[in-house]
């Protein structure tokens, strides 16, 4: 999922300025899951507004909403009625939420309220940690289900840096060595034997560094001629 | 050398191809632009080490550019190895300064990772890692000995004279990967190699064994890295808080016990002990490394310390310098 964290309070009234009628959408996806954007964050950040703002001594309307999910049109397109009563919407979603909302509604502010992080899973309790960078062409299979280009520090392909040490990266003793966890991995699964061939650079032109990425599947789009 | 960047191969090569036991030093670029601190470095190596390591943004802290710093050192005659990381630069930048350090008369090329910029004083910079050290042996090499760019199109007037190094950490983990990680920075061409400051004999001899058992001594030049210590704190520094570096409880208490009967205010006589005691420790080491087989010669650091060099070099029996005509 996507994993996103709140940005601070007083960052996001500065964002805000002088819009005196706002209205919060949370998303009932990923960041309802990461406990950033869902119905009771929403709740909860727009309380803490409406008494900041009063506490400042200019009350702002702050109303609340969640859709279910914030980057499809069916689920943002019912909001467009209620929209002329705002002056900005404060999104609760990740970064694609926003900009799902800003492309729908081109007169109308999208204000973001989450650093979008990364793509990740919890891992314990209140903990999430990335696991997918999205460089659009797989390497799972030769590093035994671990990945070294969201869990290296350094992005290595060809085994750990000089600097791990007793399963720890060399940036942080709390982040694990991506490349410890997939040696003992492959160790136990009887593979080791296939980190030992230098892997080639890596093509990343299906990676960000290619520009921004499309999918386009011919076999789900109607034929032209049907299309509205 | 000539410094014209069109003619002459690594005296480092030369010399490791005829078998000399071979010593390479370290100099640190300024973290400015005075070319005069180059050069006091260099008065301080010449005659003493066949070659040098430039560093390229050591502890990812901005210095001069180790390819501007090795061109100070060609001019100066003595033999720059000039160190390339991939935190900075992708393959496009790592391909055109190969080509214009060639055409400065830069012979040898010691690739690397690259410390991670959270070090560093820029800690907030992207960092690049387009290649990993492996695939910057890969590229070099096959630059120099297929004369092609990493995409396959040829380089006009053919492939750069390069001799290639790459870096190996015996102390790092997970350590049984570690030959094997070695043996495959020589199947991507490396032709020498220079290891992390042995402070853990025991485990460097193992390391060894496991190399020579894998023949990698035979196909690629290993220096043992080697470095004299300063203090007993700058020991349990490299022990409790250098990523990757193991420090033999050895060294601290032979550290400790050069000042053990010098009082704590007497800063200066415990200074002079301690690197007195240092310098030895270094000698020790080095002859001791000599007895192990499949090494080829030692790098020496002396973080900001040149001046030690000598007095390693002379008490190793290291001195002179081989020449070869």
């Amino acid at each position: 999922m996507i994993v996103a964290g709140q940005k601070p309070l007083a960052e996001i009234k500065k964002m805000l300025g002088d819009a005196e009628r706002i209205l919060i959408v949370g998303c009932g996806t990923c960041v309802t899951v990461c406990f950033a954007g869902g119905t009771k964050e929403v709740a909860v950040l727009g309380s803490a507004l409406r008494m900041s703002t009063q506490l400042d001594g200019n009350a702002k309307t702050i109303d609340e909403l969640v859709v279910q999910r914030q980057c499809e049109w069916e689920y943002i397109d019912p909001l467009l009625p209620e929209l002329d009563k705002y002056d900005a919407v404060l999104s609760l979603g990740c970064g694609v939420g926003v900009q799902a909302l800003a492309e729908r509604f081109p007169n109308k502010r999208v204000i973001p309220a989450l650093n979008t992080a990364f793509m990740g899973m919890p891992t314990r309790d209140g903990n999430w940690e990335e696991r997918c960078q999205a460089c659009g062409n797989c390497v799972l299979d030769k590093t035994g289900g671990i990945c070294p280009i969201a869990r290296c520090s350094k992005q290595l392909l060809n085994g750990p840096c000089g600097g791990s040490q007793e399963g720890r990266c060399e940036i942080d003793p709390d982040v694990p060595c991506a490349w410890q966890q997939i040696w003992d991995r492959m160790n136990s699964l009887g593979l080791q034997e296939q980190l030992l061939a230098v892997e080639p650079p890596k093509d990343w032109s299906t990676s960000r560094d290619g520009g921004p990425r499309r999918i386009v599947r011919d076999d789900l789009q109607l034929p032209a001629e049907y299309r509205d | 050398m000539k410094i014209d960047g069109q003619n002459g191969c690594s005296n480092l090569e030369r010399l490791i191809e005829a078998h000399e036991f071979v010593v390479t030093g370290e100099l640190g670029p300024p973290k400015g632009w005075q070319r005069s601190d180059v050069e006091r470095k260099v008065e301080l190596l010449r005659g003493l080490v066949d070659a040098v390591n430039i560093t390229d943004n050591q502890t990812a802290i901005v210095r001069m550019s180790s390819i501007a710093a090795g061109r100070v050192l060609v001019e100066l005659g003595l033999e720059p190895i000039v160190q390339m990381t991939c935190r900075d630069r992708n393959r496009l930048s790592m391909q055109s300064e190969l080509l214009g350090a060639a055409a400065l008369g830069i012979r040898n090329v010691l690739c690397l990772s690259g410390d991670h910029q959270k070090f560093g004083n820029h800690p907030t910079a992207k960092n690049v890692f387009d290649l990993d050290s492996m695939q910057l042996i890969q590229m070099v090499t096959r630059m120099r000995s297929a004369g092609t760019f990493q995409c396959g199109e040829e380089i006009e007037g053919g492939g750069p004279p390069f001799w290639v190094g790459a870096a190996a950490n015996p102390f790092g983990d997970p350590f049984e990967f570690r030959p094997q990680r070695l043996a495959k920075k020589v199947s991507a061409g490396a032709n020498f190699i220079q290891t992390q400051l042995i402070y853990d004999l025991p485990r460097f001899k193992e390391f060894m064994k496991r190399v020579v058992d894998l023949g990698l001594h035979e196909k690629v030049a290993i220096l043992a890295g080697v470095g004299p210590l300063k203090s007993s704190g700058m020991a349990k520094y490299m022990r409790d808080k250098v990523p990757g570096m193991i420090v033999d409880e050895y060294y601290i208490s032979e550290m400790e016990k050069a000042v053990a009967s010098i009082p704590k205010e007497d800063k200066k006589a415990r200074n002079a002990a301690w690197k007195e005691r240092g310098i030895q420790l270094c000698i020790e080491q080095i002859r001791e490394i000599r007895q192990i087989p499949g090494i080829a010669g030692v790098h020496i650091m002396a973080v900001e310390w040149e001046a030690a060099i000598r007095p390693v070099v002379e008490g190793a029996g290291l001195l002179p310098r081989p020449v070869l005509s």
